[in-house]
């Protein structure tokens, strides 16, 4: 078994695990930081299949801005993470 | 195995998208579902064993095996249209919080409301 069929396997199961934790949680601020985490794993398996440029656009967009938008939103508001 | 693992997630994301009542929350499951969505495009053209379809001065003829970069070229769109539907959909949320002082659609009510 090569390395690349590892971190096939290990990606995967961390993609699926985070995505379930991402619906279900709570807070509102937790659901926000499992989606990047998400979106980190999913960078992983953009390079897996040969695609760099996509992985590149992933991490800088789905990482960072999108984040970013979600956070900038939730610190406008009043009450930030409490409300179920 | 990554195909299966992203059917999953679009299944994921439209079962959040179901059973959430806060606006917040649905728009992260929309973003999961988009996820898994550029992950299955990716996988369509994926060539077992292939390399990447960037000419170096390494891989510099076109007898080798490339993966199909026409996919590529349409998530590229698709993640930066991802982006701007995320932001135009909660601007409409802080404009919703800012009327109804609510993020709770049970709270916020439908047609019936006053």
């Amino acid at each position: 078994m090569k390395i690349i069929n590892i971190v096939e396997i290990v990606t995967s199961l961390l993609l699926l695990i985070l995505a379930i934790l991402a619906v279900s949680s709570k807070k509102m601020i937790n659901s926000i930081i499992y989606l990047s985490f998400l979106s980190m794993l999913a960078v992983v398996s953009f390079v897996i299949m040969r695609s760099p440029d996509v992985a590149i656009t992933e991490a800088v967009i789905g990482s960072g801005l999108v984040t970013a938008v979600f956070l900038f939103t939730l610190l406008s508001m009043k009450k930030v993470g409490d409300k179920k | 195995m990554i195909q299966y693992v992203s059917i999953l997630l679009m299944l994921i994301g439209i079962y959040g998208l179901l059973i959430n009542k806060n606006i917040i929350k649905i728009i992260v499951a929309l973003n999961i579902f988009e996820v898994g969505l550029n992950i299955f495009i990716i996988s369509v053209g994926f060539v077992s064993g292939g390399v990447a379809p960037i000419l170096t001065s390494v891989n510099n003829s076109s007898a080798l095996i490339f993966v199909d970069p026409l996919p590529q070229a349409l998530v590229l769109t698709s993640i930066v249209i991802g982006l701007g539907t995320t932001a135009l959909a909660l601007g409409i949320a802080r404009k919703m919080y800012t009327t109804y002082n609510s993020l709770d659609l049970e709270e916020i009510g439908g047609i019936n409301n006053d």
